[in-house]
């Protein structure tokens, strides 16, 4: 079998020196490559913590982190990322917005000057992917919520990552457009295939776009529970009221439910 | 479920249908209501534009009626139109003396802005450094600059350096501070989607720290001129031999009160132009962060 693309073992957090808060404990899973996985679990469990481990924006207190058979030691330039809030620049418009990462990351970087129409075809590319084409010269408080979000979806994918870390990106839009991106990241993952990481607390998100769902436990994070989705894709709408799907969701409900009670217990104590 | 896919992917997306243009069908009393919205829109745009020369003016027409009024004497307190008068009567030295401030303070401003700015981004980005140097400079900062005068000028001579170097010291603060505010408060996550993408430090500054800081940069620089007007006179009237400041304080010394206060409104009139410069390049480079009130204004009726 083939070498997953991210593995970690025995991952742990501390923060704020020896007595702080453990916020990850023995956290262990891997990812193969091209594989959607979602990181469900209570709030304050550590999931976004586990995103910060993975791109190496923090170092691990304990633990291995192998991203592509390396060693995570700083930030990783294979890595996508979007989060909760757009965090697009307000002061750049939605193609230049998109097209950030290629001053960052080489070899886009000493390509971007001379190979502009390229790139800039290719940021027009995903912008319609997406459902924003047309809207390459808008600025983003033109844009609502969601279009924000979509254009931030195509901030994490304009340099091709092999590995896309998606932490609550759709956490703060209402229920509508969340199920609308959804089936816009399931179109760009199967046209592309990256490997993508999701960190969510929505269990039906979690349950329609990915492959295998891990639950975590309360703080401090493990992983308690894994479920693999088998169910056929594209998935749309519908696929969220079959009784699959529905009873997939109550199962990880049950086990987020029971990892909450025992942050009760902890606390009673 | 294949309907259900085209209605996700053709749906339009929130905030379109806002910026659709009216549609024909729109009922005449509809249209006549947003005409007559455009029109009180107008003329409430047309009475703030005249307000503020209404004002000063209205000013000017209380000062004059409450000296003749109440007979004030002329060297407690001139009638506009005195001032008036004493400003065409002394013209030309009035010219030349506020022609020498202005560079003066312009030559200290603009060295205040090359190193405020300098100085702000390098400790805006760097916590050692403005850990290090904050306290200096607020000490800096809280030396009265009038004391400071007499040093310059045994160091310098009476003339135009001092009063550079004072309007200069007065104007550096506000821009250090401000630029370096708007660096160490770029939002932690607009920072980590650089970092995640392996960006150097120096990226970061130029490309999220820097535009970010420039609406902070932009609005030292409006107070920063007009502390630099106080800089320079305050320099001019202790230690000077050209200036308006030297210009007040002979006048005042013959008791020519009229061309004290003339002397004054000058200097009022220059700030105020520095001012509206200062605002005028701020909108022009740094409209993203003045959203919000300008959407609001802009009520377009189509076929008006």
């Amino acid at each position: 079998m083939e070498r997953p693309f991210v593995e970690i073992s025995g991952v742990a957090m501390r923060y704020g020196g020896v007595e702080g808060t453990l916020a990850l404990q023995n956290a262990t899973l891997s990812v193969g490559k091209g594989e959607f996985i979602a990181v469900v679990g209570p709030s304050g469990c550590g999931k976004s913590t586990l995103m910060k481990l993975v791109t190496g924006l923090w170092p691990a207190t304990a633990g291995t982190l192998l991203v592509a058979g390396q060693e995570v030691d700083g930030p990783l330039s294979i890595a996508g990322m979007a989060f909760q809030n757009p965090t697009l620049l307000p002061w750049r418009n939605i193609i230049d917005n998109v097209m950030l990462p290629l001053e960052v990351v080489e070899p886009h970087r000493r390509q971007l000057r001379s190979q502009r129409a390229m790139y800039e075809a290719r940021a027009q590319d995903l912008l319609k992917l997406v459902g924003l084409g047309g809207f390459d010269k808008k600025f983003p408080h033109e844009l609502s919520g969601g279009m924000q979000q979509r254009a931030s979806l195509c901030r994490a994918l304009i340099h091709e990552p092999a590995l896309l870390m998606l932490d609550e990106p759709f956490a703060a839009l209402d229920i509508f457009t969340r199920e609308d991106l959804w089936a816009v990241l399931q179109g760009v993952w199967m046209a592309r295939k990256p490997t993508v990481i999701l960190v969510t607390h929505d269990l039906r998100e979690a349950a329609y776009l990915a492959d295998r769902v891990l639950v975590m436990s309360s703080r401090p994070g493990r992983i308690i529970a894994e479920r693999i989705v088998d169910l056929p894709r594209p998935r749309t709408l519908e696929t969220t009221y079959k009784p699959e799907f529905v009873s997939l969701v109550h199962d990880l409900r049950e086990h987020i439910s029971a990892a909450r009670k025992g942050e009760e217990v902890v606390h009673g104590q | 479920m294949a309907s259900d896919a085209a209605l996700t992917a053709t749906a339009p997306a929130p905030g379109t249908a806002a910026k659709a243009p009216a549609d024909a069908t729109m009922s005449p009393e509809a249209l006549r209501r947003l005409q007559a919205m455009a029109l009180a829109q107008r003329r409430r745009r047309r009475l703030q534009a005249w307000l503020p020369w209404l004002v000063i003016i209205g000013m000017f027409v209380i000062w004059e009626a409450g000296v003749r009024a109440f007979n004030v004497q002329q060297f407690v307190l001139p009638a506009p139109t005195a001032i008036a008068e004493s400003m065409i009567k002394w013209w030309v030295p009035l010219l030349d003396n506020s022609w020498q401030t202005l560079m003066t303070t312009l030559i200290g401003f603009f060295l205040a802005v090359i190193f405020g700015l300098l100085l702000g981004v390098a400790i805006g980005s760097s916590s050692l450094l403005y850990h290090g140097l904050y306290p200096l400079l607020i000490g800096f900062n809280s030396v009265p600059k009038v004391a400071v005068v007499p040093i310059l000028v045994i160091w310098f001579g009476i003339g135009t350096v001092p009063a550079v170097i004072t309007a200069f010291m007065i104007s550096f603060f506000p821009i250090v501070v401000n630029v370096a505010t708007g660096i160490a408060t770029v939002e932690p996550e607009l920072r980590d989607v650089l970092r995640a993408l392996g960006a150097k430090p120096s990226d970061i500054i130029r490309k999220v720290g820097l535009p970010r800081a420039m609406p902070y940069f932009f609005a030292s620089l409006k107070i920063a001129i007009t502390v630099a007007f106080v800089g320079s006179i305050i320099a001019e009237t202790v230690a000077a031999n050209k200036g308006i400041g030297h210009l007040m304080i002979l006048a005042s010394s013959r008791f020519d009160v009229p061309l004290v206060f003339a002397g004054l409104i000058v200097t009022a009139v220059m700030g105020v132009a520095m001012y509206v410069a200062a605002v005028a390049i701020e909108n022009r480079t740094t409209g993203w962060a003045m959203r919000g009130q300008n959407d609001q204004q802009q009520v377009s009726v189509p076929g008006v």
